[in-house]
């Protein structure tokens, strides 16, 4: 996690902005009670009113779900407050309560020690199963699992909850996001969860800033502290000075007045004044997110992750696992485009089978390991071949460093193909092959790397990184790590001319596509698409509408000419508030 | 297993007096038990032993295979 001390006492913390806004208030840290649950022995005589006290639990388990629910669907729709149904099925499971209620009777021990014994046994058997989805599953039966717990030991929760204030904690179920939200909740910030945690989808459904992946947060503030969030961002600020407070304020401000007017701006296209057309799609790295990024008017996935199938587990997914996957993404997203990047792992992105090296950033990562490892790349390969017969799945291959590597990672898809071929598999022929322009070597041969693949992507966080010799996770040079540097800009336009010299498309994603500063020019310099998070996607619509291609690019004719990164900014800025003068800034 | 099949199933099998049990990678576990049905890893193309015991085994069958034949749509 980064730390960034600024003046005073103010630290700031670094997450991820699961759901927009700004927050400004006391934090409440809410630590999950999980009960405190000890056995102990009762005697015959006992067993009637304990199974009583197990069964009055039960009912009023059942009744704060139903009401839970009630509110869910009332406020979210029934699509979101499904997730709670799961959890009152498991409370009216007849054979999971009659065998509790046989195991006390035999065992002659307390009920909520059965309980946490019994459905204990369940969640442990999801949590050692290889998907996702029962991992989240997992959460809610240890969910419903405290609740009878604490309804058996007569506890109540929530009741300490009082005012407005901002929810920190490890994490948080569904069911709390919900029951908070009818307290006076300002925004929720937590230790764990990425952008898809359920939590994370209710709380941009119920507009509520939110902010996860804070690492421990929880043990950096405590009950009444102030703290400013900023869902945008996805930053916490703890104790934050008077001046964070107020560009907070004024941030939060003008992203209301802007947002007002980017109602209706989903369904349009994003093209200029002068009909210059630009794809602007999405990344994302799980399948829960497509709906979210078409429902923010996203022409397609610009860059699909796979890296996610690693996440908890000590192996690599199998090719039928991968197929499913691909297929399910490919499927959704259809008639749209979806981009698919190939294992993008090392460097921070731990492989399964990796071992740490003195400098993993100039290391075994991205097509090198699976240059490495045909047996992986071929099986990814054949799943994302197997998944390509609507016509709409890309494949991009990431830190290609010379033309030898593109040749190479190209007759494996041929040798893939051939596999899928003498199977009877059928697949896209023609699936067109790209590749992310992300290390100077590869941008200073884009137009030959360009003239082996059917499009180019900019990814410029590694870009930067590589070609400013900045560590992107390194907070000393932090205010190094410059995209508009002329370099950088340069860089840029070369790949671009040079991806159009062989007729072939250049898109970008990484964050400086989601720059509202940087969109003029980067329309100017001539991209073709523009891959970002879901959540900025309608501001950047919303400026390349109301810009002229011919304007843009003078922008990035008179940004050339720049030779200072402050200048670039500067000149840039100015552009984007005459331009559109709403638009907010700050980030 | 998904929530949504996991629960078609034991509805469906409640309908039955008989016992149904589902047996798979060497574990068994009750078809009539929303928890026990939701640990099941049941990724496309896997086998599983499906038993019923009881008065009205087969047509509890009948009714369960069914089912999974069409891809657990809820009549």
């Amino acid at each position: 996690m980064e730390h960034i001390q600024t003046d005073g006492n103010e630290i700031i913390l670094k997450g991820i902005g699961a759901a927009p806004g700004i927050a400004i208030g006391p934090v409440y840290v809410y630590s999950k009670h999980v009960p405190r649950v000890e056995e102990k022995a009762i005697t015959e005589s006992e067993v009637e009113s304990e199974i009583a006290r197990l069964r009055t639990a039960n009912a009023r388990s059942e009744k704060e779900l139903q009401k839970i629910h009630a509110f869910a669907e009332q406020k979210l729709g029934s699509e979101n407050a499904k997730i709670l149904e799961a959890q009152i099925m498991i409370l009216n499971d007849g054979v999971l309560m009659g065998s509790i209620e046989e195991r006390i009777r035999k065992e002659l021990k307390n009920s909520e020690a059965i309980v946490f014994d019994e459905i204990s046994k369940y969640k442990r058997l999801m949590f050692a199963a290889k998907d996702e989805y029962m991992h989240e599953r997992a959460h809610d039966v240890d969910d419903v699992m405290n609740r009878i717990v604490r309804n058996i030991q007569d506890q109540r929760l929530y009741s300490k909850l009082e005012g407005e204030s901002i929810i920190v904690s490890e994490k948080l179920a569904p069911a709390d996001t919900v029951v908070f939200s009818r307290n006076q909740i300002l925004g929720y910030a937590t230790d764990l969860g990425g952008v898809t945690s359920h939590a994370a989808l209710l709380s941009r459904s119920l507009k509520i800033p939110a902010v996860v992946g804070l690492r421990n947060v929880t043990k950096h503030v405590s009950t009444g502290q102030f703290v400013a969030l900023d869902g945008y961002a996805g930053t916490m600020a703890i104790n934050p000075g008077e001046a964070t407070i107020e560009f907070l304020r004024r941030k939060a401000q003008r992203f209301r007045e802007f947002e007002e007017q980017l109602v209706g701006i989903c369904a349009l296209p994003a093209e200029t004044i002068d009909h210059r057309r630009v794809e602007l799609s999405s990344n994302i790295q799980f399948f829960d997110e497509i709906d979210f990024a078409l429902a923010q008017g996203s022409a397609g996935i610009g860059l699909y992750r796979t890296e996610n199938q690693l996440i908890g587990r000590g192996s690599y997914p199998s090719e039928g696992e991968q197929f499913t996957e691909y297929d399910k993404v490919a499927h959704k997203v259809f008639p749209h485009p979806v981009i698919f990047r190939s294992f993008d792992i090392g460097g921070d992105k731990l492989a399964p089978d990796s071992s740490p090296e003195e400098n993993p950033f100039l290391g075994w990562r991205g097509i090198r390991v699976l240059l490495d490892r045909p047996d992986l790349f071929l099986e990814q390969l054949r799943a994302l071949l197997s998944a390509s017969t609507r016509k709409n799945v890309r494949i991009i291959f990431p830190m290609i460093s010379s033309v030898q590597e593109v040749r190479r990672a190209k007759e494996y898809v041929n040798i893939a193909k051939d596999q899928l071929k003498s199977r009877g598999v059928p697949f896209d022929p023609k699936i067109p092959l790209g590749v992310m322009i992300e290390v100077p070597s590869a941008a200073l041969l884009a137009e030959e790397i360009a003239a082996e693949v059917d499009f180019l992507s900019i990814g410029t966080n590694d870009l930067i990184q590589y070609l400013l010799a900045v560590d992107r996770d390194n907070t000393a040079v932090a205010p190094l790590f410059q995209h508009f540097h002329p370099a950088v800009v340069r860089t840029i336009k070369m790949t671009i001319e040079a991806g159009h010299e062989q007729k072939k498309w250049v898109g970008m994603c990484g964050e400086m596509a989601a720059d509202p500063l940087a969109a003029t020019l980067l329309v100017g310099l001539g991209i073709d698409e523009l891959s970002v998070l879901p959540t900025l996607l309608p501001e950047i619509k919303k400026i390349i509408r109301s810009i002229k291609y011919k304007d843009a690019r003078r922008v990035a004719d008179d940004v050339l000419k720049l030779a200072t990164e402050q200048q670039i900014r500067e000149y840039l800025t100015s552009v984007v508030k005459k331009t559109l003068p709403e638009i907010p800034l700050e980030m | 297993m998904h929530t949504r099949p996991a629960a078609t199933l034991v509805k469906t099998a409640a309908r039955f007096k008989s016992d149904f049990f589902i047996q798979k990678d060497g574990f068994e576990i009750n078809g009539k038990s929303i928890i026990g049905v939701m640990t099941l890893a049941a990724e496309q193309g896997s086998t599983m032993l499906l038993r019923f015991d009881g008065e009205d085994e087969e047509a509890a069958a009948a009714a369960v295979v069914d089912l999974f034949e069409r891809g657990f749509e809820e009549q």
